[in-house]
């Protein structure tokens, strides 16, 4: 996370002052998510090893397929479709409701201006995006959330409702055969269900570079709400 | 410089209660797994989930179950290859001319299902594993049946059945059984139904997992406590109910 730099005029020597990153409430969401997420992905796999047809390929060439022998002899993940429905449906209200929650908080207290993208949003997340690939680009001045980040973040907080909806979809094809018409019918839902679920383990890899990346002094933020900034020397 | 102390002061301060706190959220869940992991089991996954399980069939049956929601239907030409996946209580040959359905004290014949009106459905089965073949079946329908052969029956809770040997053996719940679409079915795709896919009567549920579907019904029976359940006791959710 870059902070906002102020340039210091008034004093002899800069001043560290403490800023607010995050919203208390915020990372609450954020890290009751961490393991909530974790454990609908660890029993939706328990679920997918028992009808495993998703693949990468063309054809009859597959390039990788999801997933293979060794994948689930390594991860162990296997013969537990009984037990992972049964956590995913559990688990499922702790994502549902922590994740509404966020949206509500997000949408009242106005927090989500400065997480959607804006017009200019696009063509700055790709100036960010080369910076951080090593381009000499000038960083845009950035608000709590740069422009890729606004873009990734609220693509996150999409995808989740969508898992919400495609995972409803499958659950009850019968009672909510509206919305499971709606995605395309039983299997695109099941379909859409895992390829997001995909995107979200693309986006922890991304993300966890990122934040090494950003450093300590980011992820500190994330945990206590707070960075240092120079700020106006007051004395 | 007293001010850029207390600054950095404060976020120690602030960092140090606020990673004790995370520190504090980790145990509590890794707590939480222990717990699931420990904890004793009922039919074969932790009692805690399986709560879990029986609230949400509360909350389905309270605010989503309706006689008026029924499951999509298909033309023909969309019907696909049903797949036999289980012959639990099928492993030995049945003699069809010798197969009675027993139920509230009567033995009844083929026939006397075939009395009732015949109702064809194309319907996509769903596997609990998670795949799904699109079906078309015909028989009676379950209310019809319960109305002419065993009246009353629909006020009980439970409709419990099992094959011949009771090797295999399902419960559903009442509105589940009675649902319209809910089928003892002796025609599966356009022919008799053929022994791997439960000859002479199998059940076909399309609220529910295939594994409520119960092939070679022997016994059918109303009642208010809750029949044994083959899959439940293997740790599937009782209701199983789409």
């Amino acid at each position: 996370m870059r902070g906002p730099t102020k340039i210091v005029t008034g004093g002899l020597f800069p001043v560290k002052v403490l800023e607010e990153k995050h919203k208390l409430a915020t990372r609450w969401f954020h890290w009751i998510n961490f393991p909530v997420l974790s454990l609908m992905i660890f029993s939706g796999m328990l679920i997918y090893w028992a009808y495993d047809p998703y693949r990468i390929g063309i054809g009859s060439f597959t390039l990788f397929h999801f997933f293979p022998n060794w994948f689930y002899d390594l991860t162990g993940i296997g013969q537990q479709l009984a037990f992972g429905m049964a956590l995913h449906f559990a688990i499922a209200w702790l994502f549902a409701l922590n994740g509404l929650a966020y949206v509500i908080y997000t949408v009242f207290s106005g927090e989500w201006r400065e997480l959607l993208p804006e017009k200019k949003s696009l063509a700055e997340a790709l100036r960010v995006a080369m910076h951080d690939m090593g381009f000499k680009v000038p960083l845009p001045p950035q608000g709590r959330y740069n422009a890729a980040q606004r873009i990734t973040y609220s693509l996150i907080v999409l995808m989740g409702f969508l898992s919400l909806l495609s995972g409803l979809a499958i659950y009850k094809p019968a009672q909510l055969s509206w919305l499971t018409a709606l995605l395309g019918g039983y299997e695109w839902a099941r379909f859409e269900h895992f390829w997001l679920t995909m995107g979200y383990v693309a986006f922890f890899v991304i993300h966890i570079a990122q934040v090494i990346r950003a450093g300590w002094a980011s992820f500190r933020a994330m945990v206590c709400g707070y960075d240092l900034v120079e700020g106006k020397n007051a004395g | 410089m007293p001010a850029e102390k207390s600054a950095e002061a404060e976020l120690a301060r602030k960092s140090r209660r606020s990673f004790l706190a995370l520190g504090a959220g980790a145990a509590v869940v890794a707590g939480a797994l222990y717990a699931l992991d420990t904890e004793a089991m009922e039919d074969e996954i932790p009692a805690s989930l399986r709560s879990v399980l029986r609230f949400n069939e509360k909350v389905v049956r309270s605010t989503l179950f309706s006689n008026d929601h029924l499951v999509a239907t298909y033309p023909a030409s969309a019907i696909g290859k049903l797949k036999k996946n289980g012959d639990y209580g099928m492993d030995k040959p049945i003699d069809i001319s010798a197969w009675r359905l027993e139920v509230a004290g009567r033995q009844l014949t083929l026939d006397d299902i075939r009395t009732l009106p015949r109702v064809t459905e194309i319907i996509d089965f769903k596997c609990v594993e998670g795949w799904s073949t699109v079906t078309q079946f015909a028989g009676a329908r379950l209310s019809d049946f319960t109305a002419k052969f065993a009246p009353g029956g629909e006020k009980s809770a439970y409709v419990g059945m099992q094959t011949p040997d009771k090797e295999y053996y399902v419960s559903l719940d009442m509105p589940s059984a009675l649902h319209p679409q809910t089928l003892l079915a002796y025609e599966m795709n356009g022919a008799p139904l053929k022994e791997d896919h439960g000859a002479p009567l199998r059940l076909c549920i399309p609220v529910k997992y295939g594994i409520k579907n119960i092939k070679r019904i022997a016994r059918i029976e109303y009642t208010d406590t809750r029949p044994a359940d083959y899959w439940t006791e293997q740790g599937y959710d009782w209701y199983a109910g789409l």
